[in-house]
């Protein structure tokens, strides 16, 4: 097996260490030019070096919101496509959202997705079942057997559409405890975003667009905390978005109810005064809220209210974005530019330090979705699950570059900061100084 | 003035003031025994329409058709358009047939806007009424029925509506007439209340311009000119009020109510009339209601837009009725 010697990186932002990668795991770890080789039966001899004297050396980026399209809309990505995007953003494992077509309610679908992600090679893809047949919120799908079947599913989800019904929703929470699975609510009560376009407020009342009110996401999240509460199970929250949310989710901890939540880049930076060009790449569900909602969503997430960054990463065909507003599809592609926007957001600010970053953009998405593999510390023994990034990178994000198949980014001519140099899969290198391997 | 006409907001006070004088020019033309004027000939005017409205369809066509444009009138609904072919592949043809102006009607908020900023298309974008957002043009004819009711005909030349107390009443939530009327009634100096039932005015509503208020009774009395919104029946079935007996007894407007405004304040109305829901008969077709007036005030209105954005800066009117203008005016 191969061996890569990376030198000078600074793990989790801390102080400048050398580590080795010896085949698929971290054989040593310690401070630049301190490795003691004596009674490991190591040394670095023959390793590729990688010289990453100021980088920041992160575990490997998981992703708990990922929306890959295959099988059914290929034309807008592909597990491959996907998984490659992934890799250049620095993620490891990304979470399969199940509103395919067909939709990934069976154990079928699922083992389809799973085996996809194992021939693409770029980063391990851990499907999410649907919690209802079709996503129609009516009927519980198979949820043991796309547990038990080879892609070991944990996360259920209807994403895309809320689990609107309060019956329903109760006994999904109640029956994944059998197996230690988790719900994933988008939380979206239907009938109060009917026709929907946009954030409700002061931008939506002039531009005319049907608005979506902050209470349609809070409403639900406080009743599945709640539900949670009552019937003792886990909930998770998916792409947060309010400042309101954040209030619930703050008293449901303190409480000790057992909720876990979600905030993607694009609610940590963008607010609905876009929408006034009515460019639908802007257009996303849950909306682009405003500027006090982005900052308590950033307060959030440092104080540890939210739990993770998630990207919810929806990659769209140009056709369907390059229309008028009310015909556009909703969503953003998210993986290339995530840890970036986290890095200005959060880091930049002073919110968040690597360490940080590394806990709710690795550890925490991975221990919520129950992936063994990741979100491990970077310390020798452990899987080379690794992301090298160069923070000192300024750069301004062209989407010709993108791996994804979409080039649906809000971000297109704007400046971000930080770039990945190098993202390791189980000790093989999927990304080599910023180009996909 | 801009290139294109997409929001009232984007009209400063002098553009409008300009619009409206340019407005009453166009208006003498009306007067006289030839109707036509040369000064668009050679230019195609394009009127796009992806929502039904003969109204505003044959008042842009009369308009372009005065100024000796040639006019062609794209209806998509019912053909392809509606069917799935793009705003964009529509705007892309409209270029290829070199439209000098897109007269643009959508059901979608925005879509002249994409139209005038997408690349697709070189012409002049005129905003025909685009879904809840705006409808310019109907706010400034408009404007131009109210400047010349309350302040006069010639009187009026070269002045805004400032201290006019205008009360807006009906479904301002999904009124693209209201969003417009409150943008440039602001710029040119009226004072702007907005009535409704609770349920039909947008949240957000404070950064607007105007007052808000829900009782109709308690503005009628300080009102120059009362314009009543039109009030779709099925909104009833989304629960935005309980029944249309209801809402016309709380915010239509009757003989009764109508004897409460002052004397000289004026009824508006930007069809087409749900009587007996926002409007009775009885004031729909009194001498105080300005319907039928709004509507001839359109054309001259829509001459004057489509003159400024077109034309450029030569003189509107051809030497001789200009010179007669000056005679009059002295
Ligand atoms: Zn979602």
């Amino acid at each position: 097996m191969s061996k890569i010697l990376i030198r000078g990186a600074k793990v989790l932002g801390g102080e400048a260490q050398d580590v080795l990668i010896d085949g698929e795991t971290i054989a040593a770890i310690a401070r630049t030019g301190e490795i003691d080789w004596s009674g490991t039966g190591l040394s670095a001899e023959g390793a590729t070096v990688i010289e990453a004297e100021g980088q920041v050396l992160l575990p490997g980026l998981v992703d708990l919101h990922t929306h890959l399209r295959e099988p059914g809309r290929e034309d807008s990505e592909t597990v491959l496509t996907g998984t490659r995007a992934a890799a250049s953003g620095g993620y490891t494992a990304v979470f399969a959202m199940a509103n395919t077509f067909p939709v990934a309610d069976t154990a079928g679908v699922v083992e389809q997705v799973w085996r996809l992600g194992k021939e693409s090679g770029y980063c391990d893809v851990q499907p999410i079942g649907a919690v209802t047949v079709g996503l129609e919120g009516k009927q519980l799908s198979e949820l043991g057997a796309m547990h038990e079947s080879a892609a070991r599913v944990t996360v259920f989800s209807d994403d895309g559409k809320c689990v609107d019904d309060a019956v329903i929703m109760r006994r999904a929470l109640e029956y994944v405890k059998a197996f230690g699975g988790v719900v994933a609510q988008h939380a979206q009560e239907p009938r109060l975003t009917e026709g929907a376009q946009m954030n409700e407020g002061v931008v939506s009342a002039e531009l005319g667009l049907g608005g979506w009110p902050a209470v349609a996401e809070e409403s639900i999240i406080a009743r599945d905390v709640l539900l949670a509460e009552h019937v003792g199970s886990r909930v998770h929250i998916c792409h947060l978005s309010t400042a309101g949310s954040v209030e619930i989710v703050r008293w449901a901890k303190s409480r000790g109810i057992d909720v876990t939540a979600e905030v993607t880049p694009h609610h940590l930076l963008l607010t609905d005064e876009l929408v006034r060009s009515y460019n639908a790449v802007y257009k996303v569900n849950p909306p682009l809220r405003t500027e006090r909602d982005v900052m308590a969503l950033r307060e959030a997430l440092a104080d540890g209210t939210i739990d993770i960054v998630a990207t919810d990463h929806a990659p769209h065909p140009h056709e369907d974005k390059d229309c008028e507003w009310a015909a556009a599809a909703m969503g953003m592609v998210g993986l290339e530019t995530a840890l970036s926007v986290v890095q200005q957001t959060m880091v930049e600010t002073g919110l968040l330090d690597w360490a940080g970053v590394a806990e709710r953009m690795s550890f925490a998405p991975a221990r919520i979705g129950s992936l063994d593999n990741h979100g491990r510390p970077v310390s020798a023994g452990e899987p080379a699950n690794l992301t090298l990034v160069d923070t000192s990178y300024r750069g301004v994000v062209d989407p010709a570059h993108f791996a994804s198949r979409s080039r649906n980014t809000p971000y297109e001519g704007r400046e971000l900061p930080g770039r990945v140099t190098h993202t390791f899969l189980r000790g093989r290198a999927t990304v080599v100084d910023g180009k996909l391997a | 003035m801009k290139r294109h006409l997409i929001s009232a907001a984007d009209l400063t006070r002098d553009d409008a003031v300009l619009i409206l004088d340019t407005a009453e020019e166009m208006a003498r033309v009306a007067d006289r025994p030839i109707k036509k004027l040369p000064t668009l000939r050679g230019l195609t005017v394009v009127n796009l329409f992806f929502e039904d409205s003969t109204r505003t369809r044959i008042s842009f066509e009369a308009a372009a058709k005065r100024l000796s444009a040639d006019v062609i009138n794209f209806s998509a609904k019912g053909s392809s358009v509606s069917k799935g072919e793009s705003l964009k592949d529509t705007a892309l043809t409209l270029e290829a047939m070199g439209a000098d102006a897109v007269v643009i009607r959508h059901h979608a908020s925005g879509a002249p806007y994409r139209l005038a900023t997408s690349g697709w298309i070189d012409s002049a974008v005129v905003n025909a009424g685009d879904g809840t957002h705006e409808h310019p043009t109907q706010a400034l004819l408009d404007a131009f029925t109210m400047r010349r009711r309350l302040v006069g005909r010639d009187a009026g030349l070269g002045k805004d509506l400032n201290g006019r107390r205008i009360t807006i009443v009906g479904d301002v939530l999904h009124s693209r007439v209201a969003r417009s009327n409150v943008h440039l009634l602001h710029t040119l100096g009226a004072e702007v209340t907005l009535v409704a039932p609770p349920t039909l005015v947008p949240i957000g509503v404070e950064t607007w311009p105007c007052e808000v208020s829900y009782s109709l009774d308690d503005v009628l009395p300080k009102s120059d000119a009362v314009m009543m919104l039109r009030v779709q029946r099925e909104r009833m079935n989304a629960a935005f009020f309980p029944t249309e007996r209801e809402y016309s007894r709380r915010y239509g407007l009757d003989g009764d109510r109508m004897a409460k405004m002052p004397e000289h304040a004026i009824v508006m109305h930007p069809g087409p009339m749900n009587r007996g829901m926002e409007i009775t008969a009885q004031v729909a077709d009194s001498d105080r209601c300005t319907a039928v007036e709004q509507v001839a005030n359109g054309v001259s209105t829509r001459m004057a837009v489509l003159y400024l954005l077109l034309g450029g800066s030569e003189p509107a009117v051809t030497t001789t009725p200009a010179a007669a203008r000056t005679e009059e005016s002295k």
